[in-house]
């Protein structure tokens, strides 16, 4: 299977400690609210990264995202903190 | 028309683009952004602006033809940085034209709220305190509230 493409930017990288990673997750992570969860597991960084969600935003394949919303292999991931452009 | 880049742009240029040979646009309004000193009085020297390649322009395009469903435009165009901009930088431009003022300045100011609140870019401070990420503001999501209405999925 596919693994899932999974991006941090802005401070999540930092704290994540990683800009980028190629992940396969078990099958019991089907949504956006249990990938978080399972992403969380992976290391200290990662936990401290998102450890607050109410600061965390989620697009999957470039469109904004939910918690609720599917995840599946293959798909391109990027959680980043609210944005600051303009 | 959007795009996305690091080098500095000319904005009297751009508007003189924009305006070639479009014998609609009765009226143009534009916004430019600058890199100001807004570090809550602690001196910004310079800042970088992260983006997320791809649903950067993505969202721009989104954006631009949500104005273009709201309000009858005869022109239309974000120019965005990336990358490190020193003090008084310029950072973005949005220009809008119609046949009348009224879209031109109403498309104009929803295009900069929803940019603030939509388009993956974040800024890094570089002040005398060291990098820190820009926090996000609650006044710019009221002010991008303001515009919600039909079918807008809300970037929460």
């Amino acid at each position: 299977m596919a693994p899932m493409r999974i991006l941090y930017f802005a401070w999540l990288k930092t704290k994540a400690g990683i800009a980028a990673e190629d992940v396969t997750p078990p099958e019991t992570v089907t949504d956006v609210a249990s990938l978080i969860a399972w992403l969380k597991t992976r290391s200290a960084g990662h936990a401290a990264a998102l450890a607050d969600l109410s600061v965390v935003r989620v697009a999957v394949n470039q469109e904004f995202a939910r918690p609720g919303d599917p995840v599946r292999p293959g798909d391109e991931i990027a959680l980043f903190p609210p944005m600051t452009g303009g | 028309m959007i795009r996305v880049q690091q080098e500095d742009f000319d904005p009297a240029a751009e508007v003189e683009r924009l305006v070639a040979g479009n014998r609609a646009i009765g009226g143009i309004v534009t916004f430019l952004g600058l890199v100001r000193d807004l570090a809550e009085g602690q001196g910004i020297h310079a800042m970088t602006l992260e983006h997320y390649p791809g649903m950067t322009e993505k969202m721009l395009a989104e954006i631009e033809a949500e104005a273009n469903r709201r309000w009858p435009l005869a022109a239309s165009l974000i120019v965005h940085r990336y990358g490190r901009l020193a003090l008084g930088d310029r950072i973005v431009l949005v220009a809008v034209g119609s046949a009348h003022r009224q879209a031109a300045f109403e498309a104009c100011a929803f295009l900069v709220d929803w940019l603030k609140t939509r388009a993956p870019f974040w800024k890094l401070e570089e002040t005398e305190a060291g990098a820190q990420w820009v926090a996000a503001r609650t006044s710019d999501d009221e002010a991008a509230g303001r515009w919600t209405a039909a079918g807008a999925k809300a970037a929460e």
